[in-house]
């Protein structure tokens, strides 16, 4: 069960990582995509808790690290992802699961994840970039992920409570 | 669908029994943090000391194998949805004849944006034909399939070409419109390409009118206000707004060709301190809406596809 699960979640995110690099190309805002796999691993969060989601946030972030197109210092979004599933799951112990609660933990996520890969971008100077274009993504991307909160979150959150072995009988 | 308020229960799962001995969900063991953060730094210092013999790059490219693949058949299965709206407001006919005059008009332009090069390249190769030599190139055709985020601030894109296509790392890529970069590296099947406008990007560039080289660097902003800074080398010219500036190119062509059209001077700055000069350069190739590219590759290369050759004959 352990492996099937660990099978599906990888599944998931890399079905995250292909539609946000092939599929929402096509709708990018000066190239800012909606980060799906980031809501993916906040969902993973919400659901299983923080030990799951740093789990899942490392494999995913090498995945994104890794895959083409990608070309920055690998490891970078895995630590971002490493801190948005810390972050999201320590967060879901503390409040009730309302809606606005579950979008303002993708909007917090969605800051802190690509602020860390900007700043650890920052300190590795790779790129040398400003910091008002930085800003300026962080801000798009925390747009598009709370506009596609309504659609991916529930679905992610779904797939992994079925996935829980001790509660599929409740 | 939303997240149902009865089930909240699940929120806060004991974690008793099968999953992990950790005791209460949500608050993993202190060892296993550290392990992670250990695992990140790690790779970040071994891919950064690295550089491009990194022992990630391996690894890079079996992922690329499993993925470019994979992205390949995600962006051939959404190309028809994507044009839709193209294919509801035209005819087939008036779209092929568009499609047509579209591409004769870019060709036109760029003729006018190299004139003033061509015609100082004449006066001063006149007799270097070795030089003429050097301009043909074959060209490979291939469509971007994937974009790299904003989100991880460099502009790279997927294509669907590798080496079993001829491509090498440091070949030159262009569109209809001028340069759209150089490519890092090669999957059998497709390639991951540096655009221009990548902070990282460093190409020769040549203004057109007055000959004088420099180099132009990118900026890392994608979309509408993607630009490169070029910086000549002599310092004592003033470069003219509204000049066509083409790349330099470097001996045997790689990583970039000669003579390929980049984009226009929109603004030049003084540097009152040391007197140099820095042109701000808007690039031909819309970056956000890239499609169709052509990888330069050197003439009678083995290809898995019809390739364009310099006469304009397709092999």
């Amino acid at each position: 069960m352990t492996g099937m699960r660990a099978f599906v979640a990888v599944l998931a995110v890399s079905a995250a990582l292909v539609l946000q690099v092939s599929v929402f190309s096509y709708v990018a805002w000066q190239g800012v995509v909606p980060n799906l796999v980031l809501l993916v691993v906040v969902g993973a969060a919400l659901v299983r808790g923080a030990q799951f989601a740093m789990l899942l946030g490392f494999a995913a972030g090498v995945l994104l690290d890794l895959a083409p197109p990608a070309d920055h210092v690998a490891g970078r979004w895995a630590l971002a992802l490493l801190v948005v599933g810390y972050v999201a799951g320590r967060v879901a112990l503390d409040v009730k699961p309302t809606v606005t609660a579950v979008v303002a933990t993708v909007a917090a996520s969605s800051f802190l994840g690509t602020s860390v890969f900007a700043i650890s971008g920052i300190l590795l100077r790779d790129p040398p970039m400003a910091v008002p274009d930085l800003l300026q993504v962080v801000g798009a991307s925390v747009l598009w992920d709370v506009v596609l909160t309504p659609f991916v979150l529930p679905l992610v959150m779904t797939m992994f409570r079925r996935l829980e072995p001790d509660r599929a009988t409740s | 669908m939303r997240p149902d308020p009865t089930r909240e229960r699940r929120w806060r799962p004991t974690g008793l029994g099968a999953s992990g001995g950790s005791g209460r969900h949500g608050q993993p063991p202190r060892g296993l943090v550290v392990a992670l953060l250990l695992a990140c730094a790690t790779l970040i210092t071994l891919d950064y000391q690295g550089g491009n013999d990194s022992p990630v790059e391996p690894v890079r490219r079996v992922m690329g194998e499993v993925y470019g693949p994979v992205e390949v058949g995600v962006a051939t299965a959404i190309r028809p949805v994507v044009s839709i709206p193209r294919w509801l407001r035209s005819q087939d006919s008036m779209r092929d004849e568009i499609d047509d005059l579209e591409a004769q008009n870019a060709e036109l332009r760029q003729q006018v944006n190299t004139a003033g090069y061509d015609r100082n390249k004449l006066a001063e190769y006149d007799g270097l034909t070795a030089a003429a030599g050097s301009l043909g190139y074959a060209l490979v055709p291939a469509r971007v399939v994937g974009l790299g985020p904003s989100q991880s601030f460099s502009s790279t894109v997927t294509i669907d070409a590798g080496s079993r296509a001829g491509l090498r790392p440091d070949m030159t890529v262009v569109n209809n419109d001028g340069l759209v970069g150089r490519v890092l590296r090669v999957t059998r099947t497709t390639a991951t390409v540096l655009l221009v406008i990548d902070a990282d990007s460093v190409v020769g560039g040549r203004v057109g009118e007055s000959m004088e080289i420099g180099m132009l660097h990118g900026r890392g902003v994608l979309g509408d206000e993607g630009r490169l800074d070029l910086e000549l080398i002599d310092t004592s010219v003033v470069p003219n707004r509204g000049d066509t500036v083409v790349t330099w190119g470097s001996e045997s062509g790689a990583p970039y060709v000669a003579g390929v059209p980049v984009g226009r001077i929109e603004t030049v700055f003084s540097n009152v301190r040391d007197g140099s000069q820095r042109a701000v350069i808007a690039p031909f190739v819309d970056f956000g809406a890239l499609d169709l590219v052509g990888v330069v590759v050197p003439s009678g290369t083995d290809s898995d596809r019809a390739v364009v050759e310099a006469d304009g004959s397709i092999r």
